[in-house]
C-alpha cells in the first residue's frame, strides 16, 4: 500500500531542519512569503476556513471558524500557541518542536497575519526544555534574518513571538488554564462564557491554537484549501500525525492522510502486533479516550469516524495494547494520571478521580469487591459532564469502555484476590 | 532582593505585557540557583508580579516541577503512564527504587539524588523513559540504568533544573 507523502514531517530525520538554511532550502517561509506579498488578511483566513482544517490539539473545532469568532472592536488581539503536550501517549508536538521549529514559527507569523494578532505567545511545556531551547534558538534566527520582528520581510507587518516555558500541569493544556498560567495564576480553567475569543489573555481577544494546527497553515496558504481539503474526509480533511506507542514493532509518530483504518496504520506504518500476539484494546485518542478494540479495527482514524464509534481521534495518540495487558492495571495508570492532574476546583473531578483511582488501585492489588465493580459501572454520568473543564470528563471514558467490553477480567480480580497477568508477585505479597 | 535577581526580575518582566507573567520564570531562574524555591525567592517574586508572598506561594504550590523544599541535586523523574507501563515502566521503576533506596517523592539524606515517578513526559515510542534534570533519556532498561546512575555519580551537576 502506498505511503501517503509526508507534508508536516517532511525532512525529519533525513534533513536537520532545526538550521534556517536547509529549512528556507526546503521551501521554508515561501508561504509567508505568499501570504504578506499577495493575499489579504481575509484571503488567508478564507484559505484556511475553506480548507476544513480542524484543530489539532483534540477537541476539533474549526480552525478558521475560531478565528472569525475574534470581535473586531479595535482592542488588541493575542495569539496563543499550545505547545503543552501532555495527553498520555501523545507525542508529536514534542517533536515538531525539537525538529521543524521554524515550520511552527513560519505558521504563527501566517495565523497572526491573518487574525491581526498584536503579539504571538508560544506556551511550552515545562518537561520540554530541549524543545524551549530549540525553539528559541530557531526564534532568534528567524529574526536576524528578518523573520520576525520589525517590518518582516520589508512589509508593514511586524510581529513578537514570548517563548514562555510552564513549570508542569497537565491541565494547563487546557486553553483557559493556559491562559491563567500565561498571566502567572495557577492553572485553574476558567468559567466559559465568556470564551477566549472576546475576553481570553489579559481579558483581550485571544486564539488559541495547537502547534500541529499551525504546522498545517502554511502548506494551506502554499497549496490552496483544495488540495488540504481533498485529502481524507470531507469534513475532517488533512495530513495527521498520529503517535503509536505500546505493543508495536514500530512505534513511532505517522503522518498519514485523514481517515487511514486503524488496521492499516498498525500494520502498514507500526510494523504490526508483537509475533504470537492478539489485540486487545487501542486508545485511539490519548488518555482521554474511550477504547476500540478488534472489531473496530476497520474504522477510520479521524475526528467524526471515532466520534461515530463513541470515542475520540483527541490528540492523536495512539496506544496499542496487546493480550498481555491487564485492562485493570491500565485503567489504574490513567485513573491514577487524571487524580493527579485534577486542578482541584470541582468537585466530582476532584473527590470522584481519587475515589476512582482508588477503587482500581484495590482491584489491581487483589484487595477489591464486587462492590466496587458495582460502582465503577455507575459512576460515569455523576462524574462527566459535571465539571468546568473537559479533565473530569476524561477519567471515565477508558474505564467504562474495557469494563464494559471485558467485565470477566474486572470480576478475576475480586475472585482470584489478586492480578491474573502476575499471578507470581500477588502472591508473593508485591503488588504496588 | 538581590541586584542581580533584580536586573533579572525586571529583564523578565519587561518580556510581558503584564510583570506578573514572569513570576514563574522567575521562580524558575531562582530555582535553578538554589536548587528549590526558597522563601526568599516566594518574597522576591511576590514583589516583582506585585502581589503578596502568600498568593507567589500559592501559585507556586500549583506547578509540580516548582521544588518547595531541598531536593537531590540529581533529580529523576520516570515516567509511569500507561504507554511506559506498557513497555517495562513497572520493572524499570523497582530497579531503581532498589538501586536509589528511595521512594517516589523521596530525596537522599546526602542531597544528591531525588527520584519521583511522574506523568507521561511524551516520549512513549522510546519507553520506558526518564529525565534526569529535564534531559531525556530513552529506551532506559535497569542495565541502562545502572550505566547512566555510575555516570551521574561521577559527576555534580552544575544546574539541577536548568531555567532556560
Amino acid at each position: 500500500m502506498a505511503r501517503f507523502e509526508p507534508v508536516l514531517m517532511r525532512g525529519i530525520g533525513e534533513r536537520d531542519l532545526t538550521d534556517i538554511e536547509t529549512y528556507k532550502q526546503l521551501g521554508g517561509f515561501g508561504a509567508l512569503e505568499k501570504a504578506l506579498r499577495q493575499m489579504t488578511p481575509e484571503a488567508v483566513m478564507n484559505e484556511v476556513s475553506g480548507s476544513n482544517l480542524r484543530g489539532r490539539g483534540g477537541a476539533g473545532f474549526p480552525t478558521g471558524k475560531k478565528w472569525s469568532f475574534l470581535p473586531k472592536d479595535g482592542r488588541p488581539r493575542y495569539l496563543v500557541c499550545n505547545s503543552d503536550e501532555a495527553e498520555p501517549g501523545t507525542f508529536k508536538d514534542r517533536m515538531l518542536l525539537e525538529k521543524t521549529p521554524f515550520q511552527i514559527i513560519e505558521g504563527l507569523l501566517i495565523s497572526a497575519y491573518a487574525i491581526n494578532a498584536a503579539q504571538i505567545f508560544m506556551y511550552i511545556r515545562g518537561e520540554f526544555l530541549e524543545g524551549y531551547r530549540t525553539f528559541r534558538r530557531a526564534v532568534e534566527a528567524a529574526a536576524l534574518q528578518g523573520y520576525v520582528g520589525k517590518r518582516i520581510l520589508g512589509t508593514d507587518f511586524s510581529m513578537d513571538i514570548i517563548v514562555h516555558r510552564g513549570a508542569g500541569a497537565y491541565i494547563c493544556g487546557e486553553e483557559t488554564a493556559m491562559l491563567e498560567s500565561l498571566e502567572g495564576k495557577r492553572g485553574e480553567p476558567r468559567l466559559k462564557p465568556p470564551f477566549p475569543a472576546n475576553a481570553g489573555l489579559y481579558g483581550m481577544p485571544t486564539v488559541v491554537n495547537n502547534v500541529e494546527t499551525a504546522c498545517c497553515v502554511p502548506h494551506i496558504v502554499e497549496r490552496g484549501a483544495r488540495w488540504f481539503a481533498s485529502i481524507g474526509p470531507e469534513k475532517c480533511p488533512g495530513p495527521k500525525i498520529i503517535s503509536v506507542s505500546g505493543h508495536v514493532n514500530r512505534p513511532g509518530n505517522y503522518e498519514v492522510a485523514m481517515g487511514i483504518p486503524a488496521r492499516e496504520l498498525i500494520e502498514e506504518y507500526a510494523g504490526g502486533l508483537f509475533p504470537g500476539r492478539r489485540l486487545k484494546a487501542i486508545q485511539p485518542g490519548g488518555g482521554s479516550s474511550a477504547a476500540i478494540f478488534e472489531e473496530d479495527l476497520d474504522t477510520g482514524i479521524d475526528f467524526d469516524s471515532l466520534a461515530a464509534k463513541r470515542t475520540m481521534l483527541g490528540s492523536g495518540g495512539f496506544v496499542v495494547m496487546d493480550d498481555t495487558t491487564c485492562l485493570v492495571r491500565a485503567s489504574q495508570t490513567l485513573a491514577r494520571f487524571f487524580e493527579h492532574e485534577s486542578c482541584g476546583q470541582c468537585t466530582p473531578c476532584r473527590e470522584g478521580g481519587q475515589w476512582v483511582a482508588r477503587m482500581v488501585s484495590r482491584l489491581e492489588a487483589g484487595e477489591g469487591s464486587d462492590n466496587d465493580i458495582r460502582i465503577l459501572n455507575t459512576i460515569n454520568n455523576t462524574i462527566t459532564g459535571t465539571n468546568l473543564c473537559p479533565l473530569g470528563d476524561s477519567i471515565m471514558p477508558f474505564l467504562a469502555s474495557v469494563l464494559k467490553r471485558f467485565p470477566e477480567e474486572f470480576a478475576a480480580h475480586v475472585k482470584e484476590a489478586g492480578c491474573p497477568f502476575r499471578p507470581a508477585r500477588v502472591h508473593a505479597g508485591a503488588a504496588s | 532582593m538581590t541586584p542581580e535577581r533584580e536586573r533579572r526580575a525586571s529583564e523578565l518582566a519587561r518580556r510581558y505585557p503584564q510583570a506578573k507573567s514572569a513570576l514563574i520564570p522567575f521562580l524558575q531562574y531562582c530555582q535553578a540557583q538554589d536548587g528549590y524555591v526558597t522563601q526568599q525567592a516566594i518574597r522576591d517574586a511576590a514583589e516583582m508580579a506585585g502581589i503578596t508572598p502568600s498568593e507567589a506561594e500559592s501559585i507556586a504550590s500549583f506547578y509540580t516541577l516548582l521544588f518547595k523544599r531541598p531536593a537531590g541535586a540529581h533529580k529523576i523523574q520516570v515516567c509511569r503512564t500507561l504507554s511506559c507501563m506498557l513497555r517495562g515502566a513497572d520493572e524499570l521503576q523497582r530497579h531503581v527504587r532498589q538501586r536509589l533506596g528511595l521512594a517516589s517523592g523521596e530525596a537522599s539524606p546526602d542531597g544528591r539524588f531525588y527520584y519521583e515517578e511522574v506523568e507521561c513526559l511524551a516520549a512513549c515510542d522510546r519507553a520506558p523513559c526518564l529525565q534526569h534534570n529535564l534531559e531525556f533519556h530513552y529506551d532506559v532498561t535497569p542495565q541502562e540504568f545502572d550505566r547512566l546512575l555510575d555516570e551521574w555519580r561521577a559527576s555534580e551537576p552544575a544546574v539541577s533544573m536548568p531555567a532556560e
